[in-house]
Protein backbone atom coordinates (compact mmCIF):
# COMPACT_ATOMS: atom_id res chain seq x y z
CA UNK A 1 0.00 0.00 0.00
CA UNK A 2 1.54 3.51 -0.79
CA UNK A 3 1.60 5.73 1.38
CA UNK A 4 -0.38 9.08 2.58
CA UNK A 5 0.80 12.13 3.43
CA UNK A 6 -3.11 12.97 4.53
CA UNK A 7 -6.47 11.65 4.11
CA UNK A 8 -7.31 12.24 0.09
CA UNK A 9 -10.08 14.97 -0.61
CA UNK A 10 -12.35 12.42 -2.62
CA UNK A 11 -12.92 10.19 0.35
CA UNK A 12 -14.28 13.28 2.30
CA UNK A 13 -16.12 14.24 -1.74
CA UNK A 14 -17.35 10.58 -1.28
CA UNK A 15 -18.84 10.93 2.02
CA UNK A 16 -20.83 13.92 1.47
CA UNK A 17 -21.99 12.90 -1.69
CA UNK A 18 -23.40 9.91 0.07
CA UNK A 19 -25.02 12.14 2.54
CA UNK A 20 -26.89 14.24 0.34
CA UNK A 21 -28.19 11.44 -1.69
CA UNK A 22 -29.67 9.57 1.22
CA UNK A 23 -30.55 12.85 2.30
CA UNK A 24 -32.64 13.41 -1.16
CA UNK A 25 -33.89 9.64 -0.52
CA UNK A 26 -35.20 10.62 3.09
CA UNK A 27 -36.54 13.93 1.46
CA UNK A 28 -38.73 11.86 -1.07
CA UNK A 29 -39.61 9.04 0.93
CA UNK A 30 -40.95 10.16 4.31
CA UNK A 31 -44.40 10.75 4.94
CA UNK A 32 -43.59 12.40 8.52
CA UNK A 33 -43.30 16.00 7.73
CA UNK A 34 -40.36 15.98 10.98
CA UNK A 35 -38.37 13.22 8.80
CA UNK A 36 -38.44 15.82 5.17
CA UNK A 37 -37.22 18.27 7.62
CA UNK A 38 -34.43 16.50 9.18
CA UNK A 39 -33.53 14.98 5.90
CA UNK A 40 -33.17 18.46 4.53
CA UNK A 41 -30.45 19.23 7.12
CA UNK A 42 -28.57 15.91 6.39
CA UNK A 43 -28.21 17.79 3.23
CA UNK A 44 -27.23 21.03 4.12
CA UNK A 45 -24.49 19.05 6.29
CA UNK A 46 -23.48 16.85 3.49
CA UNK A 47 -23.15 20.57 1.34
CA UNK A 48 -21.22 21.89 4.65
CA UNK A 49 -18.47 18.84 4.65
CA UNK A 50 -18.10 19.68 1.37
CA UNK A 51 -17.29 23.40 1.54
CA UNK A 52 -14.95 22.26 4.68
CA UNK A 53 -13.48 19.72 2.45
CA UNK A 54 -12.58 22.16 -0.36
CA UNK A 55 -11.03 25.06 2.15
CA UNK A 56 -8.94 22.81 3.49
CA UNK A 57 -7.56 21.08 0.39
CA UNK A 58 -7.84 23.42 -2.38
CA UNK A 59 -7.83 27.04 -0.25
CA UNK A 60 -5.77 26.55 2.97
CA UNK A 61 -4.78 30.14 3.58
CA UNK A 62 -7.70 32.06 2.81
CA UNK A 63 -10.48 29.28 4.09
CA UNK A 64 -13.25 31.04 2.74
CA UNK A 65 -14.90 27.89 2.48
CA UNK A 66 -14.99 28.10 6.19
CA UNK A 67 -16.98 31.25 6.11
CA UNK A 68 -19.56 30.14 3.80
CA UNK A 69 -20.12 27.12 6.49
CA UNK A 70 -20.85 29.79 9.34
CA UNK A 71 -23.36 31.14 6.59
CA UNK A 72 -24.69 27.83 5.97
CA UNK A 73 -24.54 26.87 9.52
CA UNK A 74 -26.81 30.22 10.17
CA UNK A 75 -29.07 30.16 7.52
CA UNK A 76 -29.90 26.21 8.45
CA UNK A 77 -30.77 27.61 11.84
CA UNK A 78 -33.42 30.06 10.72
CA UNK A 79 -35.10 27.32 8.41
CA UNK A 80 -35.86 24.98 11.03
CA UNK A 81 -36.89 27.62 13.20
CA UNK A 82 -39.19 29.00 10.48
CA UNK A 83 -39.84 25.05 9.25
CA UNK A 84 -41.13 23.85 12.18
CA UNK A 85 -43.10 26.93 12.88
CA UNK A 86 -44.54 26.04 9.76
CA UNK A 87 -45.53 22.49 10.35
CA UNK A 88 -46.71 23.31 14.31
CA UNK A 89 -49.57 25.40 12.48
CA UNK A 90 -49.97 22.88 10.12
CA UNK A 91 -50.73 20.47 12.61
CA UNK A 92 -52.96 23.01 14.22
CA UNK A 93 -55.45 22.96 11.21
CA UNK A 94 -54.94 19.24 9.80
CA UNK A 95 -54.85 17.31 12.50
CA UNK A 96 -51.66 15.23 10.66
CA UNK A 97 -48.30 15.36 10.10
CA UNK A 98 -48.84 13.30 6.50
CA UNK A 99 -47.39 14.69 3.93
CA UNK A 100 -49.44 12.97 1.66
CA UNK A 101 -52.75 15.04 3.42
CA UNK A 102 -51.04 18.33 2.76
CA UNK A 103 -52.57 18.85 -0.56
CA UNK A 104 -53.80 22.59 -0.71
CA UNK A 105 -51.67 23.70 -3.57
CA UNK A 106 -52.33 20.85 -5.76
CA UNK A 107 -54.80 21.06 -8.61
CA UNK B 1 -2.22 18.80 11.36
CA UNK B 2 -0.25 16.80 13.53
CA UNK B 3 -1.47 13.45 14.26
CA UNK B 4 -0.06 10.73 12.30
CA UNK B 5 -1.50 9.80 9.59
CA UNK B 6 -2.79 6.48 10.55
CA UNK B 7 -4.83 7.78 13.07
CA UNK B 8 -6.17 10.01 10.93
CA UNK B 9 -7.42 7.16 8.85
CA UNK B 10 -8.69 5.57 11.53
CA UNK B 11 -10.69 8.58 13.02
CA UNK B 12 -12.03 9.32 9.24
CA UNK B 13 -12.97 6.22 8.34
CA UNK B 14 -15.00 5.31 12.20
CA UNK B 15 -16.44 8.92 11.79
CA UNK B 16 -17.37 8.43 8.06
CA UNK B 17 -19.45 5.23 8.85
CA UNK B 18 -21.54 6.61 11.87
CA UNK B 19 -22.46 9.54 9.54
CA UNK B 20 -23.56 7.08 6.57
CA UNK B 21 -24.97 4.23 8.89
CA UNK B 22 -27.02 7.11 11.50
CA UNK B 23 -28.02 8.88 8.09
CA UNK B 24 -29.38 5.62 6.81
CA UNK B 25 -31.53 5.14 10.10
CA UNK B 26 -32.56 8.66 10.30
CA UNK B 27 -34.55 8.01 7.14
CA UNK B 28 -35.25 4.41 7.55
CA UNK B 29 -36.27 3.68 10.91
CA UNK B 30 -39.67 3.31 11.93
CA UNK B 31 -39.84 5.29 15.30
CA UNK B 32 -39.03 9.43 14.82
CA UNK B 33 -37.21 9.72 17.91
CA UNK B 34 -34.87 7.42 17.29
CA UNK B 35 -34.38 9.35 14.17
CA UNK B 36 -34.14 12.50 16.04
CA UNK B 37 -31.26 11.04 18.17
CA UNK B 38 -29.76 9.18 15.38
CA UNK B 39 -29.25 12.77 13.57
CA UNK B 40 -27.51 14.54 17.10
CA UNK B 41 -24.90 11.14 16.87
CA UNK B 42 -24.48 12.25 12.89
CA UNK B 43 -24.44 16.09 13.69
CA UNK B 44 -21.84 15.53 16.26
CA UNK B 45 -19.66 13.16 13.46
CA UNK B 46 -19.93 15.97 10.82
CA UNK B 47 -18.25 18.33 13.46
CA UNK B 48 -15.22 15.70 13.90
CA UNK B 49 -15.12 15.19 10.82
CA UNK B 50 -14.26 19.18 10.67
CA UNK B 51 -11.90 18.54 13.62
CA UNK B 52 -9.81 16.83 11.01
CA UNK B 53 -9.96 19.26 8.66
CA UNK B 54 -8.50 21.76 11.35
CA UNK B 55 -11.23 23.87 11.60
CA UNK B 56 -12.22 24.12 15.45
CA UNK B 57 -14.15 26.92 15.32
CA UNK B 58 -16.54 25.76 12.88
CA UNK B 59 -16.94 22.53 14.29
CA UNK B 60 -17.85 24.38 17.72
CA UNK B 61 -20.51 26.31 16.02
CA UNK B 62 -21.54 22.96 14.28
CA UNK B 63 -21.64 21.38 17.83
CA UNK B 64 -23.64 24.26 19.29
CA UNK B 65 -26.11 25.29 16.59
CA UNK B 66 -26.90 21.82 15.70
CA UNK B 67 -27.08 19.72 18.18
CA UNK B 68 -27.70 22.45 20.78
CA UNK B 69 -30.27 24.20 18.62
CA UNK B 70 -31.76 22.36 15.90
CA UNK B 71 -31.54 19.13 17.56
CA UNK B 72 -33.31 19.76 20.55
CA UNK B 73 -35.71 22.23 18.63
CA UNK B 74 -36.63 18.83 16.26
CA UNK B 75 -37.01 16.70 18.96
CA UNK B 76 -39.53 19.30 20.62
CA UNK B 77 -41.55 19.34 17.56
CA UNK B 78 -41.41 15.88 17.50
CA UNK B 79 -43.28 16.48 21.08
CA UNK B 80 -45.47 18.43 20.39
CA UNK B 81 -47.20 17.12 17.30
CA UNK B 82 -46.02 12.72 18.11
CA UNK B 83 -50.07 11.27 18.04
CA UNK B 84 -49.98 7.58 16.98
CA UNK B 85 -51.97 7.78 13.73
CA UNK B 86 -52.69 4.89 10.79
CA UNK B 87 -51.48 6.61 7.47
CA UNK B 88 -53.96 6.00 4.82
CA UNK B 89 -51.92 3.45 1.91
CA UNK B 90 -50.93 5.08 -1.59
CA UNK B 91 -51.54 2.90 -4.06
CA UNK B 92 -48.96 3.75 -6.73
CA UNK B 93 -46.33 3.53 -3.37
CA UNK B 94 -43.78 0.91 -4.65
CA UNK B 95 -43.40 2.47 -8.24
CA UNK B 96 -42.81 5.51 -6.50
CA UNK B 97 -40.17 4.01 -4.34
CA UNK B 98 -38.24 2.27 -7.53
CA UNK B 99 -38.01 5.77 -9.65
CA UNK B 100 -37.07 8.00 -6.45
CA UNK B 101 -34.70 5.33 -5.30
CA UNK B 102 -33.04 5.15 -8.89
CA UNK B 103 -32.55 8.58 -8.93
CA UNK B 104 -31.04 8.77 -6.14
CA UNK B 105 -28.63 6.03 -7.13
CA UNK B 106 -28.22 7.42 -10.26
CA UNK B 107 -27.20 10.96 -8.67
CA UNK B 108 -24.98 9.21 -6.46
CA UNK B 109 -23.13 7.25 -9.14
CA UNK B 110 -22.94 10.64 -10.97
CA UNK B 111 -21.54 12.21 -8.14
CA UNK B 112 -18.83 10.18 -6.90
CA UNK B 113 -17.72 9.51 -10.88
CA UNK B 114 -16.96 13.46 -10.98
CA UNK B 115 -15.61 12.59 -7.11
CA UNK B 116 -13.30 10.33 -8.46
CA UNK B 117 -12.41 11.56 -12.23
CA UNK B 118 -11.69 15.35 -11.80
CA UNK B 119 -8.55 16.08 -11.06
CA UNK B 120 -8.53 19.08 -8.01
CA UNK B 121 -5.82 21.41 -7.74
CA UNK B 122 -4.92 20.98 -4.43
CA UNK B 123 -2.86 23.82 -2.92
CA UNK B 124 0.62 22.22 -1.17
CA UNK B 125 0.28 22.06 2.48
CA UNK B 126 3.23 24.45 3.44
CA UNK B 127 1.11 27.26 3.48
CA UNK B 128 -1.31 26.20 5.04
CA UNK B 129 -3.62 28.12 7.88
CA UNK B 130 -3.65 25.40 10.34
CA UNK B 131 -4.84 25.62 13.77
CA UNK B 132 -4.84 29.69 12.92
CA UNK B 133 -8.16 29.57 11.41
CA UNK B 134 -10.43 30.83 13.71
CA UNK B 135 -8.40 34.51 13.35
CA UNK B 136 -9.08 34.39 9.65
CA UNK B 137 -12.71 33.69 10.12
CA UNK B 138 -12.80 36.38 11.86
CA UNK B 139 -11.11 38.58 9.28
CA UNK B 140 -12.97 37.49 7.06
CA UNK B 141 -16.06 37.99 8.44
CA UNK B 142 -15.07 41.37 9.69
CA UNK B 143 -13.53 42.72 6.35
CA UNK B 144 -14.35 41.45 3.14
CA UNK B 145 -17.94 39.16 4.35
CA UNK B 146 -19.18 42.11 6.58
CA UNK B 147 -21.95 42.58 4.15
CA UNK B 148 -23.17 38.76 4.60
CA UNK B 149 -22.28 38.90 8.40
CA UNK B 150 -25.27 41.62 9.02
CA UNK B 151 -27.45 40.43 6.52
CA UNK B 152 -27.60 37.26 8.74
CA UNK B 153 -28.21 39.14 11.30
CA UNK B 154 -31.33 40.52 9.91
CA UNK B 155 -32.32 36.98 8.70
CA UNK B 156 -32.10 35.30 12.29
CA UNK B 157 -34.29 38.29 13.70
CA UNK B 158 -37.02 37.89 11.06
CA UNK B 159 -36.54 34.38 11.25
CA UNK B 160 -37.34 34.28 15.21
CA UNK B 161 -40.31 36.76 14.33
CA UNK B 162 -41.57 34.76 12.06
CA UNK B 163 -41.14 31.64 13.97
CA UNK B 164 -42.92 33.82 16.64
CA UNK B 165 -46.14 34.46 14.56
CA UNK B 166 -46.30 31.81 12.63
CA UNK B 167 -46.60 29.20 15.74
CA UNK B 168 -48.69 31.58 18.10
CA UNK B 169 -52.36 30.26 18.01
CA UNK B 170 -54.04 33.44 18.41
CA UNK B 171 -53.26 35.32 15.10
CA UNK B 172 -56.91 35.98 13.95
CA UNK B 173 -59.68 35.05 16.10
CA UNK B 174 -62.24 35.38 13.14
CA UNK B 175 -62.03 33.57 9.90
CA UNK B 176 -61.12 35.90 7.04
CA UNK B 177 -63.73 34.71 4.42
CA UNK B 178 -66.74 33.69 6.53
CA UNK B 179 -66.59 35.82 9.52
CA UNK B 180 -67.09 33.48 12.16
CA UNK B 181 -64.92 32.93 15.57
CA UNK B 182 -61.91 30.71 14.54
CA UNK B 183 -62.06 27.43 16.69
CA UNK B 184 -59.07 27.84 18.59
CA UNK B 185 -59.35 24.98 20.91
CA UNK B 186 -56.05 22.57 21.94
CA UNK B 187 -55.51 20.22 18.88
CA UNK B 188 -56.20 16.49 20.20
CA UNK B 189 -60.16 16.64 20.90
CA UNK B 190 -60.32 13.29 21.17
CA UNK B 191 -58.06 12.68 23.65
CA UNK B 192 -58.89 12.63 27.74
CA UNK B 193 -57.50 15.64 29.43
CA UNK B 194 -54.81 14.38 31.87
CA UNK B 195 -55.70 15.17 35.50
CA UNK B 196 -59.79 14.36 34.67
CA UNK B 197 -59.89 10.88 35.94
CA UNK B 198 -58.02 11.62 39.64
CA UNK B 199 -61.37 13.03 40.97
Amino acid sequence: MMSLESIPIQAFLIVSSALFCIGIWGLLNSRNAVRVLMSIELMLNAVNINLMAFSSYVDNNLIQGQVFTIFVITVAAAEAAVGLAILLSLYRNRVTVDMESFNLLKW
Amino acid sequence: MSIAITTQIICFTVLSLVILIGALGVVLLESIVYSAFLLGGVFMSVAGLYLLLNASFVAAAQVLVYVGAVNVLIIFAIMLVNKKEDLKPINDIKSRRIISTSICLTLLSLLIRVDLTNVWSLSSPQNSIGEESTIRIGEHLFSDYLLPFEVASVLLLMAMIGAIVLARRDVMNKDISTGLPVDQELIEKSSEPLLTNKN
